[in-house]
């Protein structure tokens, strides 16, 4: 497996984004422009400019038309996916961490975090069909208890009718979007030990995978909040991925940029790391990166995954033959 | 009970300042637990009675010169001065009796303790009488046992040896009936079963490790590929954890002092070892003894550390000897400023006899005997600029290296003595040395001294060996170098119960590793060289306990590289890595050994066990991973025949075992299988449960998406094999048929 290095950021990577049709991939980094390259070979298509700020996260609607896009200038911005045109900005107050697109691309949940005065939140809005009619109101606000906790992800459940949300606090809630009244939280128990970093879903909404600092990745159904499997690596976890087509999982990661030591690349342990989903057993390892690992992203044809590091790098992964054999 | 508000109101009428009442200090008087039910309660029960009459602050000394009144005050004086030392006498608590006819004193005198005075309890406050309480009587009776205890048997002049005893006993020993009674045979008490852990069916070895606030022994279960835990504590320890050398007792230690566990089932408290802020500790060889260790930092960082050492016995918790002093008192010294001590700053002699210990301070060597806890001779030796000692690990002999003096003028000198006659067995000079670094042969046979030699120019160093044969007749010396004078020596080690070494010499990154043998079938009395393997990635050696394996092991700078090495064979058996690795230890039977990163790496904490050979057995990670260490055993008490018989049988006995394993992995692949396919079960009703609700949500899935029919996961491509072939060109070509 030869993997094809990706080089048009000059920041660390921070999130990766795969459309619906397999074929191009959206990336964010520190530097303020998303990229987009073709998932296939890896070339570039073009970039997004416009934000001020690092880039958090991005959403590409169901039909590749529009992207969402949430960056620490403090605004989330709608894209024209083929024009590379800037549609409409959201202003907040404060940085702006995930964005989500909901079922049907007529709702977007964006998560901002605390800043100054303002305390961290979950936004939801509006998506119009004609971006004339774009409006900034919120349909819902909602807050975590210590709203200085940043809340890293947050994502819809099924049919829209809940948002699950993960952070700093170690806690994952599930609010009800009509009401906005928080349905289930994670208890000491279960839960993660340290702040949950990353959180990704599956294809049908039924069930999704969040990796923490705690060294670990959880995968729990999303409507009853069931803590199904448990993989214990030996690092922090900064980046979740599952596999569409098999059952595997992909957990990315490495010490912190600070703690990085210089002496031996291999001492920060930058590896892509295979499990199995069900048994929960390690499978193997893709090296590479020579910085953390900060986003992971499958193909939704589950043929090939991209991984984007501290090191600025996108490396886009084709699987060998071998890997659907793969045998345990 | 007062209120507090009552309680604050005293303690400042009183002057009594909560924030500085250190609440650790106070001890509740025996008897008395004031309603408070305390787990040490056992510890204060015998000693309850002792007490009662109100005398137990006072002691009679016996044995006292018989003088005129001229000389009475005199005499009290000296008195007043030796037990104001020990403790606060009383005001007017020395009572001397003085014969009324002779006006001699008779012999002896009185001596009583400071006592609480009776203060003025108007109010009503417990808190604070029972502060007062606490500290003056618990005080008091303390001092006065303390002086006891110190003062029995003081020499004041050859004639005059003090007879010290506790007023109390006196009425005791008095009322001792005249007529005999036989005592009464108590039912015998078998004691806990320590050596239970040796009889376990499956012949594990037991490890322990220290990982964040925890402390866990474990089985190490091999065939099982697992730890399987025997005990655990948080908090068990508050510094490190240790085995006595026979692996009887775990060691923990605390604030208040150390504790021994042990026992057959779990592991019981034995025994405890008071000693404030204990820092280290150690064990004699035959674990009879435990010395303790406390260091305290100076307020002036010129000056040297107090240091605090006590020798307590093991099994009764007796204090044999305590020693006190500045830490000068303790080590050489170095040479800019003062060093503070080596631990062990005692050295016991080899053996299973724990007979003599041996402290190295500043141009003198201090034997102790442990019959009466005193110096050999009753002094000790003096070598000047003496800088190292070293026990043989079997005999009472003691090597001892004296650098170089004068400029060169007088020769550097390794010694060998023998205790307790003191007598030089042997000793050899040395010219232009710079240093010498000794290691015994775990059986005492041989003692290999490595001395670093200056070269002509004294501008660098260079190596070589003096090896002496122990055992044999007038300890011959025999030199060796290497067989590049100019090689560093990185590590050296011996082959334990064996007559090999090894040495990792050269330069970094890339050193050579030698094996020399004392011995071999062509040449007996002389060292020969056996190999040397070029360009190791090795800077440790760790020889099996049972020889014959070892492993060259490069930590730190060499990020754990282990190679698995047979002597016998000269063989490499295997190479493996356990990344960043930072401690080694064989298990004690040489059978497994434990690989660890422990916390100075941040990362990647915990342990690997392998095989001898270098097989992976399993690993465990541990955040914050401190220590791991096996529980030794004692030695065995098979015969080295015997042992022989075994090692030429073994086929023989290891046909059992090889069944058991074979049982064993069987179970464990069965086991495994069934928890695959349990695993498997549960997930696909996880599967089906999400696929049925997803087929109920379809429509309003729909709706969401504007009427959008299709699902991802409806199959929108059909996926179809197409064989496609295509004829490119084809050649003939005839291959000539060779003969």
């Amino acid at each position: 497996m030869r993997p094809i290095l990706m080089k048009g950021h000059e920041r660390p990577l921070t999130f990766l984004r795969y459309n619906k049709d397999g074929d191009l991939l959206f990336s964010c980094a520190k530097d303020h422009t998303p990229t987009l390259w073709f998932a296939d070979n890896g070339e570039r298509l073009g970039t997004y400019r416009g934000h001020n700020g690092a880039v958090w996260c991005c959403d590409v609607s169901r039909d590749s038309s529009r992207l969402i896009t949430g960056s620490a200038d403090q605004t989330a911005k709608l894209w024209d996916v083929k024009s590379g045109k800037e549609l409409f900005t959201f202003k907040f107050g404060s940085p702006t961490r995930s964005v989500d697109f909901a079922l049907g691309d007529h709702l977007a949940v964006i998560t901002t975090d605390h800043f100054v005065d303002r305390m961290a939140a979950i936004h939801v809005k509006r998506i119009a069909e004609d971006p004339e009619d774009q409006v900034s109101d919120s349909v819902l606000v909602l807050q975590c208890p210590d709203g200085k906790k940043r809340i890293n992800r947050a994502v819809w459940g099924p049919l829209n009718q809940t948002i699950v949300s993960a952070g700093e606090d170690t806690v994952i809630r599930i609010w009800d979007t009509e009401t906005g009244k928080l349905l289930n939280e994670t208890n000491e128990e279960v839960g993660h030990k340290k702040a949950i970093t990353s959180l990704c879903k599956a294809a049908d909404d039924s069930h999704f995978l969040t990796g923490s600092h705690d060294k670990t990745a959880k995968l729990w159904d999303m409507r009853t909040l069931t803590l199904i499997k448990t993989y214990t690596t030996g690092v922090p976890v900064n980046a979740v991925a599952m596999s569409p087509l098999l059952n595997h999982v992909v957990l990315g990661g490495g010490q912190d940029a600070s703690a990085v030591t210089t002496t031996d690349h291999r001492a920060g342990k930058f590896e892509a790391k295979f499990y199995d989903k069900i048994l929960q057993e390690e499978i193997g390892g893709v090296k590479g990166h020579f910085g953390p690992i900060n986003a992971l992203a499958f193909n939704p044809d589950g043929k090939s995954f991209s991984s984007g590091g501290e090191d600025g790098y996108v490396r886009l992964h084709h699987f060998d033959s071998d890997y659907f054999n793969i045998k345990i | 009970m007062a209120a507090v508000v009552d309680i604050d109101a005293l303690s400042a009428q009183l002057g009594v300042n909560w924030s500085e009442v250190n609440l650790d200090s106070i001890q509740l008087p025996p008897g008395n637990n004031f309603g408070i039910e305390s787990d040490d309660e056992a510890v204060y029960h015998d000693d309850q009675s002792e007490f009662d009459t109100g005398f137990g602050n006072i002691i009679v000394v016996d044995h006292l010169p018989v003088v005129p009144k001229e000389k009475f005050e005199k005499l009290e004086g000296v008195l007043k001065k030796i037990y104001n030392q020990l403790g606060v006498i009383k005001e007017n608590g020395l009572w001397m009796p003085v014969d009324p006819d002779t006006k001699m004193t008779l012999g002896y005198c009185f001596i009583e303790f400071n006592t609480p005075q009776e203060t003025e309890l108007d109010c009503l406050t417990m808190v604070v009488y029972i502060l007062r309480v606490c500290f003056n009587v618990w005080g008091s009776l303390q001092e006065a046992q303390n002086a006891k205890e110190k003062s029995h048997g003081y020499k004041l002049d050859k004639t005059h040896i003090f007879a010290v005893n506790m007023f109390d006993d006196f009425d005791r020993l008095m009322n001792v009936r005249e007529e005999w009674e036989p005592p009464q045979a108590r039912p015998y008490v078998p004691g806990e079963n320590l050596q239970k852990w040796l009889t376990d069916e499956k012949a594990r070895d037991q490890l322990v490790i220290r990982s964040g606030p925890d402390t866990e022994v474990y089985w190490n279960d091999a065939r099982q590929k697992k730890p399987e835990p025997v005990h655990k504590r948080p908090y068990w320890t508050e510094s490190y954890v240790q085995w006595s050398p026979l692996g009887t007792y775990l060691v923990t230690l605390h604030k208040q002092g150390a504790a021994v566990w042990g026992g057959a089932d779990t592991f019981t408290r034995l025994m405890r070892y008071q000693h404030s802020m204990v820092k280290l500790v150690d064990f004699s060889p035959g674990e009879r003894y435990l010395v303790t260790y406390h260091s305290q930092e100076p307020s002036n960082p010129r000056d040297a550390s107090k240091v605090e050492i006590k020798v307590f016995d093991v099994r009764t918790g007796r204090m044999m000897r305590d020693f006190k002093g500045s830490a000068d008192e303790f080590s050489i010294g170095g040479p800019g400023g003062v060093a503070g001590a080596s631990w062990p700053v005692f050295r016991w002699a080899g053996g299973k006899d724990d007979k003599y210990f041996a402290k190295l301070s500043k141009n003198t060597i201090s034997v102790y005997e442990t019959e009466t806890f005193s110096l050999i001779d009753k002094k000790s030796m003096k070598v000047d600029n003496v800088v190292d000692i070293c026990w043989s690990p079997t005999d009472s002999i003691l090597s001892l290296f004296v650098p170089e003096q004068g400029g060169g003028n007088q020769p550097a000198k390794v010694a060998l003595v023998q205790i307790p006659s003191k007598v030089e067995l042997r000793q050899k000079n040395l010219f232009s040395v710079s240093d010498c670094k000794m290691y015994w042969q775990s059986s005492g046979e041989y003692l290999a001294v490595k001395v670093d030699r200056y070269t002509k120019t004294k501008k660098s160093t260079y190596s070589g060996f003096e090896l002496f044969r122990i055992k044999e007749r007038d300890i011959p010396i025999e030199v060796l170098e290497l067989d590049n004078k100019n090689d560093k020596i990185i590590a050296f080690a011996w082959e334990p119960k064996g007559h090999r070494f090894a040495v990792i010499h050269g330069d970094q990154p890339r050193p050579d590793v030698s094996f020399y043998s004392m011995k071999t079938a062509q040449n007996t009395g002389r060292v020969s060289k056996l190999a040397t393997l070029k360009a190791k990635q090795a800077n440790a050696l760790f020889w099996s306990p049972t020889g014959k394996y070892i492993i060259l092991a490069g930590l730190k700078g060499f990020n754990g590289q282990l190679e698995f090495f047979n002597v016998d064979e000269l063989e490499t058996m295997a190479t493996a890595e356990h990344f960043m690795a930072t401690d080694i230890e064989w298990d004690p039977t040489g059978r497994y050994v434990a690989t660890a990163v422990t916390s100075v790496h941040e990362m990647e904490n915990g342990f690997t066990i392998w095989s001898f050979n270098g097989n992976l057995v399993y690993r465990i990670l541990k955040d914050h991973f401190f220590q791991l260490a096996w529980r030794p055993r004692p030695p065995s008490f098979l015969t080295a025949e015997k042992e022989e018989e075994i090692a030429k049988n073994l086929k023989k006995y290891s046909k059992k075992y090889e069944a058991e394993d074979q049982d064993v992995s069987l179970l464990l692949s069965e086991q495994d299988r069934e928890k695959r396919r349990a695993l498997k079960e549960e997930w696909e009703k996880w599967v089906m449960q999400w696929k049925s609700l997803h087929e109920e949500e379809k429509l309003e899935r729909q709706d969401l998406r504007d009427g959008e029919v299709s699902d991802v996961e409806e199959d929108e491509y059909e996926a179809k094999e197409v064989e496609f072939e295509d004829l490119i060109d084809v050649t003939e070509e005839i291959v000539q048929e060779s003969m």
